[in-house]
């Protein structure tokens, strides 16, 4: 059999399907929805295909392709994909399924909302299989074009305020990375993210090279304090939108962490990990606190997805904690493990929480908690799949949920006990501010006319919910396949970031 | 004077006799029919064209004529190649401009083609003389185009003020010439280069000439401190003439700097490398900064202007090949992607007066859907967002500043992009979020739209398949 470019036609499918939205959008409207559902299924029987063809016993990169795209610079459009990333594509696929079905009832010019969504999904693939640090950087940034306009266009009242904080943080972050890729590859003389993970770099240089990278990611993931962007994005944004942003975008922070800022630069990352468990702590703590304060739900959320995403951060940073204090590569692969599934868990979760919201919102055109009360009387169904995300979201046993940030906790305790003190925290607060949601939103009495004259899920929802709980479900309760999916990725990662690079 | 001497100057040869044959036929053509001389104009592009890329000298070949004033050689002739290309997309939207504001007359295309050769001649230039008598040609031709419109106020005040002010500019570049021809003794650039490696000159008086001289260029840019007349000249004139202006002599700003500062006096570079930088940093922080103040579009796009100037700087004052291939590719795209953003202003200058207030532009996405996905694909691109044209632009002027060790600067000018983002989205704020007060679509003629189609889609294609262009830049310098 001839070689498919798989991640090729994974990335440029969707775009193409956007070209044809638009060109076609105004003169066959029926053909919009269908066209864009047909995109993005296709993608996902491509990145299923991909799966079943990845071979997750080794850390090398597979379903390689290279071109020179810019000889002068040595530039390549090089894409390949290893443990890491599958499971992130994996979740672009499926979220870019369930975007679509979810943004089936947009009514201002569906072609370009479908478009914009179909480009973003492009990209955001494109990112997690770069193999080049510049195209890495391009699809990075490129994605903030179409995700401004998502919000901009179809978002909330306040959405231009939003949409703007949200492109300029995400610029801001981005800038001092590009200056610190371009400063390497004057060092070394080319721009493959392989090629840089070998680079020798002396101390003071990995720092500030490091420093870049966590500006980057950092605005990104959101760690606390560049966060304040993401409360005002998810609000404004369309459901869609906050689905997308939630469950990918901020994957991308972390992402970008485990793909570029911990090989290249190992020792400056082991020398400023109390700086990024530090943010994590308090990014876990803090703002689990803040989330318990809010009165709209999908301000909620975003807090409960900052103050998860601490786990990711975490969980990637202790690796150096448990390496200097016990020297256990094990222990140090657990928290990188746990991080990992944190990371697609809360793609399903937050994902889904949004999904949920947005089904309440479509009927009653309100995010206040106060608006909504005994929606469990009205909407049975539609109560079973969100206390389960909500459950899910507080960290329950057998949902995804718990896998990761069980073994984060568990990889804290190698660290330091105070750490996984400081993250137990979340089980108690995450608890707190999921539950008591549920509790003002979908129990008691009916609160007011609106709830009681709600009707529970239609079919389309039923399909977004039912998958999204499978996936929540199937991960929480058999965790192996993806964690052997991303195994020996991370061994070898440990194995390199243990490996000083200091030069001589 | 060769037979052979005068082959290589075919293209300067060609436009000034076009030129003179576009001002004689258009006395004779009506009114009515004046769309010929706008035919005539734009076939002399097409045939300086043809005549530059039929001898296209391969890199690294440098031919001298006329005694050492004349010099062809890869990046001449690839600069040439796209102020042709260029200037054509700038008559093809001034048309459209000038016959709805009234102004459609001969005179345009005369003083255009005029200015045309001006650039030709700075573009080819190879001694002092000829880069000022390149200079003052395009200088005194933009002049009469700023003032084309003689019954506006605005016009006529801009005119003056850009005559004045470039005069004093064009004296103080001359006064900086004497004094290096003094130290050297020669008004020819190789010479004068020659002199230099050799120590010959009073250090004194050459660093005294040298501030001159880049005085001078950074006038010409638009450089600050030295960028009062850009918002005021681009403000005043018709828009067609800041279409101009903003797009085809930044071209010959290129060619000036690099003409003056490497050609005659990389043996200054240490001195004239620490006076850009000043020069880069400022026009960086302040353009951008200025710009955000702005309600004026012209005058954004205007502040604007001197912050890409800044940026083609970072490039130059690297001093080094690669620095030039980056302020070249740089100043390429400018042209390009300024000449995309004063169009989608001429087309939205559809009532009776140019639509150079931010509001004139709410809800241009609703209006002209693809006409506003053009602008948004400019806008992002001056931004320096990838995947567009304008990103691949700053990647390699920062490459390159990074590469003379200048990492602070570097990173002023990542900031400054972010700052200038801010404007940038303004623009696609109002045409993409707001409502519109109009919602009738804006029409215009068939050659207009075609070309800023293509200006459009350049912006994206040379974006994506940037290597090629890249690849040329930098062969321009091998």
């Amino acid at each position: 059999m001839t070689e498919w470019p798989l991640l090729s036609l994974l990335v440029w499918l969707p775009i193409a399907g956007a070209v044809a939205l638009v060109a076609l959008g105004e003169r066959q409207p029926a053909l919009v929805r269908p066209l864009a559902l047909m995109s993005t299924l296709l993608a996902l029987v491509l990145s299923l295909v991909l799966w079943a063809g990845f071979d997750a016993g080794t850390a090398a990169m597979q379903f390689e392709e290279r071109v020179v795209w810019i000889a002068a610079f040595d530039v390549h459009y090089h894409l390949g994909i290893d443990g890491l990333s599958l499971p992130l594509i994996l979740l672009t696929a499926l979220i870019g399924v369930l975007v679509v079905i979810g943004g089936w009832t947009i009514s201002d010019r569906p072609h370009l909302y479908l478009a914009a969504f179909l480009v973003l999904q492009g990209l955001m693939t494109g990112m997690f299989a770069a193999l080049d640090a510049l195209l890495f950087y391009v699809f990075f940034e490129a994605m903030l074009v179409p995700m401004f306009l998502i919000i901009g266009i179809w978002g909330g009242p306040n959405r231009i305020y939003a949409t703007i904080k949200f492109f300029l943080f995400t610029f801001f972050g981005s800038v001092f990375m590009l200056i610190a890729l371009i400063w390497m590859y004057l060092q070394g003389s080319s721009f493959a993210i392989l090629d840089l993970h070998q680079l020798p770099l002396a101390l003071p240089a990995q720092i500030w090279i490091f420093l870049a990278f966590l500006i980057a990611f950092a605005v990104k993931v959101p760690m606390w304090p560049v966060h304040t962007w993401l409360p005002d994005a998810h609000v404004e944004a369309p459901t869609g939108g906050s689905v997308v942003l939630a469950a990918i975008m901020l994957k991308i922070g972390g992402y970008g962490l485990v793909r570029l800022a911990l090989p290249i630069v190992p020792d400056a990352a082991a020398a400023l990990d109390w700086l990024v468990i530090g943010l994590s702590l308090v990014a876990i703590a803090y703002i689990g606190f803040v989330a318990l304060a809010q009165s709209d739900m999908k301000k909620l959320i975003a807090y409960s997805s900052i103050s998860h995403m601490g786990f990711v951060t975490l969980g990637l940073f202790l690796a150096f904690a448990i390496l200097r204090n016990t020297g256990e590569v094990t222990g140090a692969g657990l928290g990188i493990s746990g991080a990992m599934v944190q990371m697609i868990s809360h793609g399903f979760i937050s994902g889904a929480m949004f999904l949920a919201v947005g089904v309440l919102y479509d009927r009653v055109h309100s995010r206040e908690i106060a608006d909504y009360g005994g929606v469990a009387n009205t909407m049975p169904w539609f109560a079973v799949f969100a206390v389960l995300f909500f459950m899910a979201n507080s960290g329950l046993p057998g949902t995804s949920g718990f896998v990761g940030e069980f073994m984060v906790i568990l990889a804290a305790f190698h660290a330091n006990p105070w750490f996984a003190f400081v993250a137990g925290t979340t089980l108690l607060l995450g608890a707190a501010y999921s539950l008591w949601l549920v509790k003002r939103v979908f129990y008691g009495e009916v609160a007011n006319s609106a709830v009681a004259g709600l009707k529970d899920l239609t079919r389309r929802e039923w399909i977004m919910m039912v998958s999204l709980a499978l996936m929540v479900l199937a991960v929480g309760v058999w965790p192996w396949p993806l964690i052997h999916m991303m195994e020996a990725s991370i061994q070898n990662l440990v194995e390199h970031i243990v490996t000083s690079k200091l030069p001589g | 004077m060769t037979l052979a001497e005068l082959n290589l100057a075919l293209p300067e040869i060609f436009v000034l006799s076009a030129a003179c044959v576009v001002m004689l036929a258009d006395l004779f053509i009506s009114d009515e029919r004046r769309g010929l001389t706008h035919l005539l104009a734009v076939l002399t592009l097409v045939f300086a064209s043809i005549l530059t890329l039929r001898v296209m000298l391969p890199p690294g070949e440098v031919l001298h004529a006329f005694s050492g004033t004349f010099v062809r050689d890869r990046f001449g002739d690839v600069l040439k190649v796209f102020s042709y290309l260029t200037l054509a997309a700038v008559f093809v939207y001034a048309k459209h401009y000038l016959r709805r504001f009234g102004l459609f007359k001969g005179e345009f295309y005369t003083l255009s083609l005029f200015a045309l050769l001006g650039i030709m001649v700075m573009i080819s230039s190879a001694s002092m003389i000829t880069v000022y008598l390149g200079l003052e040609l395009l200088a005194l031709s933009t002049y009469a185009l700023v003032a084309l419109d003689r019954d506006s106020r605005f016009g006529s005040e801009a005119a003056m003020k850009y005559f004045i002010l470039g005069s004093l500019a064009s004296g103080l570049l001359l006064y900086g010439m004497s004094l290096i021809y003094g130290a050297t003794g020669s008004l020819e650039l190789a010479v004068i280069s020659q002199s230099l490696a050799a120590g010959v000159g009073d250090s004194m008086l050459l660093t005294f000439g040298l501030v001159f001289v880049v005085t001078g260029i950074a006038f010409k840019l638009g450089a600050v401190p030295f960028h009062m007349w850009v918002p005021d000249v681009y403000h005043g004139a018709p828009l067609a003439i800041t279409l101009f202006i903003a797009s085809v002599p930044k071209l010959a700003g290129l060619a000036l700097a690099i003409r003056l500062l490497d050609n005659g006096l990389i043996g200054l570079h240490q001195d004239w490398q620490g006076m850009l930088v000043v020069l880069a940093a400022l026009s960086l922080v302040l353009g951008n900064l200025l710009a955000i103040a702005q309600d004026n579009i012209k005058r954004m796009l205007a502040y604007s202007t001197i912050a890409h100037m800044g940026f083609m700087l970072l490039g130059i004052l690297a001093g080094t090949p690669e620095g030039y291939a980056a302020a070249m590719f740089y100043a390429i795209a400018y042209a390009i992607m300024s000449a995309g953003a004063f169009a989608v202003v001429i087309l939205v200058s559809s009532g009776d007066r140019e639509a150079d207030r931010l509001d004139d532009y709410k809800g241009l996405a609703r209006r002209n859907p693809w006409h506003a996905f053009l602008m948004l694909m400019i806008l992002f691109s001056l931004a320096g967002i990838p995947v567009f044209l304008g990103f691949f632009a700053k990647w390699q002027v920062i490459a390159a500043s990074l590469q003379a060790g200048f990492v602070g600067l570097s990173v002023l000018a990542v900031l400054s992009a972010v700052v200038g983002a801010y404007y940038y989205l303004r623009i696609v704020k109002l045409m993409y979020f707001d409502a519109p007060e109009d919602s009738a679509p804006i029409p215009a003629p068939v050659d207009f739209r075609a070309m800023l189609s293509i200006n459009g889609l350049a912006v994206l294609a040379l974006g994506v398949f940037s290597g090629g262009l890249i690849s040329l830049c930098v062969s321009a310098f091998a």
